[in-house]
Parts: C-alpha cells; structure tokens; sequence
C-alpha cells in the first residue's frame, strides 16, 4: 500500500514535470509572446528587444526552462500581467484558493447529498416514472451550458429570493483568519460574517453542481441496478434479513466503490466548471483567475493555475484509489 | 401431513410488448419431512423457477404466481412480504449454484453467517460470531477462527460452497432448498458437498429439494425424483424405481445419455435429439414429441394427461416399455 | 424488485435461442425504446434544419438591415416586426436567421470535433493495443499527462495557444481532448480481444497480423466508439459555448454558430435575455439529443442489458 502511495507520488511529480515542460514550451511559441503580452500597444521594437534580454527569451530554451524551473522552486512563478497586474502569481493563488475550495466543497456537498439517494431510490423503482423523471432530468443537466444556468440563476433567484448574486462577501468588517470565509466567522465568533459568505455560496455552488450531479446521480443508479441484479442480493433475501440491513449491508456496500470513484473524478474536475461559473458571479477564486488569464492572456498565472489543477486532479484520483482499497477487500488483502 | 405441499404451481413471466413466457405449468409435489426430493430436468425446464417460487424470491412485477405452496399448512404464496421475510432463513433455507457470486465480496463470512442468527435467533453479534463459528467448523472449513475474518475471494470454490451451507443451515430449517450445489465445482469437491450435504439433513432432519440436471446426484441423493419437462412434471417416482425402469422416453433418454464405466467397448451413447428451442407448446400436445423417438401423431395434438400408474405418475401417450435398452445405435 | 432476474435471463436466452446477434438484438430494442426514438426525432430535425437552412433562412445572417433600429449605447435592438418574427441582433442582423444558419455551423463543429477526436484516438489506440510492448507505453503516457488534466480546462488551454481563434481552433481544441478518451476505449477494446478466442482462431489459422486487426479487432470495438461519439457530439456543442464565453471563440460572427451566439451576448445577458436564451435552447435540446441517443446506445449495446 505504501509501496504503491509512494509509486504514485512518483508518478506524479513526473506529470507536473512534463506538464510544465509543455507548458513552457506553449508559452514560448504563443502569439507574440510574453513581451507583446507584456507591452500590448505600446510595443515598439527597441523596448521589445530591450524586454527580451530583461526577461533572458534571448537564451536558449533550454536554459530558460531550467531558470525557470530553479526559480519555482523558491517560489517565484513570474507575476501577473492581466488578472492583477503587479501582483506575484504564487500571491494570487494563495489568495483565491481558499475561496474555490470553499465553493467546491459546497458543490460537490450539494451534489453527493442529492445525487447519492436520488439515484439509489431510482434503481430501486426502475422503470417507474419517478426513474424515468430523474433520468431524463439528469440528462437536462448535462445538456445545459454551465454559464448560461448560471446567468439565469443569477437573473431569476437573485431578484426573486434577494440573493446576493455577486462577489465572496459583503464588504462587512470581518477578522480574516485562514482565508475560508465560513470558517473564519465560526471560529472569531462574527456569526453574520459565516451567514454572509454562506448566502454568497448558495447560486454559485448550486450552478457548479449541477454537472457532478447529474453524472453522480446517474453512476449511482448504474451501480445500484447492477448490484441488485447479483446473486449475493438473492443470498441475502433467502436469509429473510430485513430491507435496511439488505440495503446497507449488501447493496450499498457493494454499489458505492464505482461511485466513489466518480466523486473523486467530478471532484477533480470541479475546477473547468469553477471557471465558468466563478466568472459569471464575479467570485474571486482561482477559476476566476483562470477565466480572466485567457481573456486577458496572462501567462504567468494561466501556467501556475494550471499545473496547480492537474496537481489537484492528480492527487484527488490518488487519493480515490487509496479509498477504493479500503472499501474494497479484494483490493486490501491482494 | 407433508411439510411442503407444492400444488399446481405455475409461474408466467410477462413483459410488456411481448407474448407471456410459461416457466412451470401445474407442478405439483409434497416433500416429507427428512425427504429428500429432486427435481430433474435440462435448464430451461422450469426447476429453478419452482424453487425461487417457493422461497418467494421471484420478482414482484412481471412474474405472475398462481397454485399453492403449503408450508406445515400455510399457504406461502398468500403470506405478505414480512411475513415470508420472517420465515425465510429461518424455516426455509436455501443454497445457489455458484458460491462465488453468491457471497458478498465485501463482508467478511464471518458476518455473512452470524447475520442470519442475529435476524432470526435475536443473537447479539458477538454470541452469533461464536455460533457461525461452530456452524463453519461443522461444514468442514478448516480453520474457521480465521475464516470469520476473510473475505469470499479469500477461499476456495469448495469452501465458499460450505460456507453457503452453513448460512442455509444456521437456523436449522426444516425444509433446505439446494439450487444446482455443486455445477459450479471442480468434479473431485462435488462428491464432498453432496456427501457433506447428505450427512447434514440427515443429522438435522432436515427435508431437502435438490434441484439438478445432473442424475449421478440424484441417484445418491433423493428419495423420491421429479423429471420436469417444458414447465411440467413429465414423471414422478421413487429414485430405484424411476433408474430401474424409466417409462417416460425424456427420463429414458436422460438416463442413456449418461456414460458408464460398464459398458461394452464400442458401444454407442446416446444423446436426446434436438434442443428445448424444439418444444412445441404443451397446449398443442407433447413439448417433447419434436425431440422423442417414441413420438406418435397423437403426440402433436393431444396434451398429454398425468396418470397414475402404481405409485408413478406419467405424462405420455406412448411410454417406453420395460426393459427397452438404454443404448440404441444412433446413425451418425 | 430485481431478484431472480439471472434466472429469468437463462430463460430469455434460451427463449431467443442462439444466434440472435447482439447487434441486432440491440437494433430490436432501440426500435421500442420510446428514449432513443425521442433523440433520434430531435437529431433528424436538428440536421434537416441544418442542411435546409440556406433555403429556410429569410434574410442574409450577416446582413444589418436593421441597424438603423440599434442603438449602440443603450444596447437596444430591434423588436419583433413584419419580416423578422424574433427581431434582430445587437448588429441589426435578422435573429431568425442567425439561429437557422447557426444549426449548420454547430453541426460542423460537432461533426467535425467528433471526427478529429476519433482519427487521432483511433491511430494512437489501434497502435498501442495492436502493437503492445514500448509502444504502447509510450502512448499510454502521452494519453495519461493529458487525461491529468481536467478535460475543459484542457480545451480552454488548447484554444488559448492559438494568436487567432477561428472556427477550426475552436473544433480543434474540442476534438484534441477527445483523443485520449477515444486512444483509452479503443486500446481497452483491442487488448480485452487479443486474447479473446476469434482472435486466437484467427491467428491460429494463420491470418496476418493486420488483417486480423482490421478485419476481426477493429469491428468489435465499433459499438462503445459508436456511443462514445455520439456523446462528444453533444459535449463539443456545449464546450464551443463555453470557449465563446471565455473570448477564445471565433471572434469572426458572420457566419454564426450556436455557442458563439450564447458565448457572445453575456454583457447584455441581463438586458435581453432572450439574445441567449434562443441559442441556449437550442444547444440545450440538440445536446440532450445526442446524449439520449448515446445513453440509450450504451445500455442497447451492454451484453448484460439482453433483456
């Protein structure tokens, strides 16, 4: 087991390595450049040559990767030409990284308390039209751009309901502690400061759940009707337990190794999502971020951002087949 | 008065769209206590229609149950689903052809035993572990303080079988339901589990169904036999006589298609022509007539009807005669 | 209830007896499946729409005749009139016209994701499960780095490497993240029948390596690559959208597409809705199509769905 923690751990290092290598690469054969990116308008060739030695593009690619590789290691990702100008890009993902964790953990709470029974209660009644209903609805979900559920979240529940539809937190005076707005309230005791970020959540995390949903819900009604298809279930109805016992021992055991996986995946990807739908509420988390870098074609941070995600993504998928062989014996005791 | 009463017992599977499938057609049988009683019959024929029927496991919608299944009196195709929940595990055991699929993956056996003792002997968990451990040891599993920890793809196909038993077992039933036992077994550990079998409902007095297309077990097995052909009993008798002298041209043919050590050099087997795709409904004659050798016109328009003929009954118009050979050269 | 469904599935096998392919089995069922028919419906609409459209189409899609009715600053457009039963755009162009074309861009853009996705997918995946050994570690690792990544980001990524977007960049950077998942089924499909029994026989009998993988391995694999198109087809649609709205679409809208008319209108979102929520609909019922389709596809094709 920790042979292969270790293997993996391995793994992954030589993903970002690789991926930062491509990255870079990408980033050298762009339009123009970082210089044009830089200047913009005011490019002129003697300040774009003048860029090109500062920033050492003169060099071989090679070393410039290595540079580049010495300085991540002490931090230094460049800084931020579009999304905060000035700013470091290892500063702007500190700060906006609490703010997407707390909207994801949101998300994909609303989607796994939702999808999970959903799908479950549909298995069970298939073919009824409640299945047919919540299948059909599932489908919907998938089939709806992201951002255009999140304008009409935006445009319907926030005027109806009075829901904020915009930004983390009113500007309210708040003690910032750990960055995670929610928490930060319970733990300096300012209630409304927990309720405000809270209220702030509501339409992103419902727009950002609605993917993982619809996919979580349906793996969980697969699996489910897989499960009860076994001749274990059988087994276990000819021994005359009891339905609970039935549902929790032998069904549900059984049926949540291939949803917990799909939890880790949509979990993972989280972030596309987060993109989208942190632009539309103006919510300053690192998909934001991300949204405003392409717009805006700030290098330095698209490319930290994104080795960051796929360093998420790949831990998170560790992280699931770590929890695979603790749900599943034929796994742990191979 | 017998323990099981089954009575024109017939199951019709019907789906939407589609012309209703007749599984068992009117089978009738009783099982003493402490029998043993087989039903015989190629897949398809119907058998384990019947036994899913009787443990109340056949599913609720689509599948349209009609007759009597007397059990010490009680009608259970009338009791509600609580009430045949309670008596399965308890009065009625029942063992699955394959024991791998049959265990949970990922419960522990130990757990997969003592969970039946809790249900239906009000055990707390830890005095249920100490009796599903004797149960195991009873079965025959080596070891059984350390099998209640593993895991079914932790043992062998032999073990997992016993460990079946012992869950069917566990609440000393009165009545055992055996699915095809041993079919999914290595040919060496079959003759254990059946041995293993007929030392247990013998110690417990327990009756026994034994379900099998297999006639080596149910010649050392079963008292009394059951052929089942096409959703019906075909005939029915008591084991020595039905091997001494099968009637109905099916049992016949069944018991010629078996090799035997004692035969002469050369001489032919004999396999049942055709497949059930042949049958023929039993509401235009005989399901088997496509397939028999003793076919007569008769056999494609009248259904036959069950007649008792001293102590067995048969479904034929034209019935083998006593002492026809078993093999007969086939024209290759 | 699905107890005792093994047994009730030994029956139908028996009752269908051999013989029945899968395919056509599948065939049977989709037929009835009131599902598939319902997305089926939608897609033959959607690509008769598409291919009439230059006839059904009242006016030019890049004509502003109704400019003069727009009034830039305010962000107003033109009212439903005589002519122009949805009135026009923020450029004066007739909105139902815009909306017919654009059935035929999105139908590209889907169609053409899809055929990319699939050819690179197939050549990476038919190498590695044909050939094995290095290489297929090889393109293993290349699909594994680019599985890491979360796969609209990838997209997102792709389409920002290019200093001018168009309609190809933007099919491009959908198909290219298909590429893995198709090289996965394939070479999935490939390795689970090198050692399957026909193609035992086949190379028993002394069939050469290539026919075996064209003529025997590649039409086994054809049914999961036949779904799984048919759900890209319904993703591509939808991450044109979103490309769109994160300005690495097409800038060039003469020509309109679905995604690029959704993407593009965000600014006045809250004034005229309806300028997204027409093409929004539009994505919304022809992505759902196609996912009917696959979905009922899928579980038509499963061999443990032959019930």
């Amino acid at each position: 087991m920790l042979r292969y923690t270790i293997r993996r751990l391995i793994q992954l290092v030589g993903v970002v390595l690789v991926l930062s290598l491509l990255l870079f690469a990408w980033l050298r054969v762009l339009p123009g450049g970082p210089v044009s990116a830089l200047l913009g308008d005011r490019s002129t060739p003697e300040k774009a040559a003048e860029l090109t030695k500062q920033l050492g593009l003169d060099q071989p690619i090679y070393l410039q990767y290595f540079k580049f590789l010495g300085r991540a290691l002490t931090g230094d990702f460049g800084v931020s030409t579009g999304v905060q100008p000035g700013d470091s890009a290892l500063d702007i993902f500190i700060q906006r990284f609490p703010a997407t964790l707390e909207l994801s953990f949101f998300a994909i709470a609303i989607a796994i308390v939702i999808g999970v029974p959903l799908g479950y209660l549909a298995a069970k009644r298939r073919g009824s039209w409640f299945d047919n209903a919540s299948v059909v609805g599932s489908l919907i979900g998938v089939a709806v751009p992201v951002f255009f559920l999140a304008f009409v979240l935006k445009g319907l529940a926030s005027s109806a309901l009075g829901l904020p539809s915009s930004g983390r937190q009113d500007a309210i005076d708040a003690t910032r502690v750990t960055g995670f707005f929610t928490l930060d309230g319970m733990i300096t005791g300012e209630w409304d400061a927990t309720f405000n970020a809270l209220v702030h959540l509501i339409l992103p995390s419902i727009a950002l759940a609605t993917i993982p949903f619809a996919v979580i819900f349906r793996i969980t009604r697969a699996a489910v009707l897989d499960v009860l298809d076994e001749d274990f279930v059988r087994t276990a109805e000819s021994k005359g337990l009891t339905a609970p016992v039935i549902r929790r021992r032998h069904v549900l055991r059984n049926a949540m190794l291939p949803v917990v996986t799909t939890i880790g995946l949509q979990t993972g990807a989280l972030l596309s999502g987060a993109v989208l739908t942190e632009k539309v509420f103006g919510f300053p988390g690192v998909g934001e971020a991300l949204a405003i870098g392409f717009e805006r074609r700030d290098y330095p941070v698209l490319l930290l951002l994104i080795i960051m995600a796929t360093s998420v993504y790949v831990v998170v998928n560790l992280l699931v087949d770590l929890s695979y062989a603790l749900i599943d014996p034929r796994i742990r005791t191979r | 008065m017998a323990l099981l009463e089954v009575r024109d017992l017939s199951v019709v599977f019907q789906r939407r769209g589609e012309e209703p499938f007749i599984a068992v057609d009117g089978v009738s049988f009783d099982v003493e206590p402490g029998q043993t009683v087989g039903l015989v019959g190629e897949s398809g024929c119907g058998k384990s229609v019947t036994s899913l029927a009787i443990m109340g496991l056949l599913p609720k919608r689509g599948a349209k149950i009609t007759g009597t299944v007397k059990y010490d009196g009680t009608d259970l195709l009338k009791l509600s689903d609580r009430e045949m929940r309670d008596r399965r595990g308890r009065d009625l055991g029942m063992v699955f052809q394959d024991p791998l699929s049959s265990l949970n993956p990922v419960v522990p056996i130990g757990l997969q035993v003592s969970e039946v003792l809790e249900r239906h002997r009000g055990m707390p968990r830890k005095e249920a572990m100490i009796e599903a451990k004797d149960l195991l040891d009873k079965v025959g599993i080596p070891d059984p303080n350390r099998r209640l920890k593993e895991y079914p793809h932790q043992l062998s196909g032999g073990m997992r079988q016993r460990a079946l038993i012992a869950i069917a077992l566990a609440c000393r039933p009165k009545l055992l339901i055996a699915d095809e036992p041993t079919t999914a077994l290595d040919v060496t550990i079959q003759a254990q589990i059946l041995s293993l079998m007929k030392e247990l409902v013998q110690d417990l007095g327990t009756a026994l169904v034994m379900i099998t297309h297999d006639l080596g077990v149910v010649a050392g097995l079963c008292d009394e036999v059951n052929v089942l052909y096409g959703g019906k009993v075909v005939e029915k008798a008591m084991r020595h006589k039905l091997f001494a002298e099968p009637r109905h041209p099916y049992t016949h043919g069944l018991l010629a298609s078996i090799p035997r050590l004692d035969a002469e050099p050369g001489e032919k087997l004999t396999p049942i022509k055709g497949s059930v795709a042949d049958n023929i409904p039993w509401s235009q004659g005989c399901a088997f007539a496509p397939r028999c050798p003793n076919a007569l016109d008769v056999c494609v328009q009248v259904t036959p009807a069950e007649e008792d003929q001293l102590g067995r009954l048969l479904r034929c118009h034209n019935p083998v005669v006593p002492g026809t050979p078993a093999a007969e050269e086939v024209p290759v | 209830m699905a107890l005792g469904v093994s047994k009730k599935e030994k029956i139908d096998d028996l009752a269908e007896t051999a013989g029945v392919s899968l395919a056509a089995s599948a065939w049977k069922r989709l037929k009835r499946s009131p599902v598939f028919l319902t997305g089926a419906v939608i897609i033959g609409i959607f690509i008769l729409i598409s291919l009439l459209s230059p006839w059904l189409a009242p006016h030019n899609p890049s004509d502003p005749m109704l400019i003069d009715q727009v009034i830039k600053a305010r962000n107003e457009i033109p009212p439903a009139q005589p002519g122009h039963p949805l009135g026009g755009d923020l450029q004066g162009r007739d909105f139902l016209s815009r909306l017919l074309i654009g059935s035929q861009q999105t139908l590209i853009v889907g169609i053409g994701a899809t055929v990319i996705g699939l050819t690179g997918g197939l050549i990476l995946g038919t190498l590695a499960g044909a050939i094995g050994g290095w290489v297929d570690s090889a393109v293993m690792r290349i699909v594994d780095v680019m599985l890491s990544l979360p796969s609209l980001l990838l997209a997102f990524s792709i389409a920002a490497m290019f200093a001018r977007p168009s309609q190809f960049t933007v099919i491009l950077a959908v198909a290219i993240v298909q590429i893995p998942v198709f090289a996965r089924l394939l070479r999935g499909s490939m390795l689970a029948q090198r050692h399957s029994d026909h193609v035992l026989a086949a190379t028993a009998l002394g069939v050469k390596k290539g026919a075996i993988v064209f003529r025997h391995m590649l039409p086994n694999s054809l049914g999961p690559v036949i779904v799984q198109s048919t759900l890209v087809l319904a993703t591509a649609i939808i991450e044109a959208a979103a490309l769109s709205f994160l300005g690495l679409g097409n800038p060039d809208d003469r020509i309109p597409e679905w995604g690029q008319m959704l993407g593009d209108v965000q600014k006045v979102f809250d004034t005229h809705p309806q300028l997204a929520a027409y093409p929004a609909i539009c994505i919304i019922i022809v992505a759902l199509g196609f996912t009917l389709m696959g979905e009922t596809l899928r579980e038509a094709l499963d061999p443990k769905n032959r019930r």
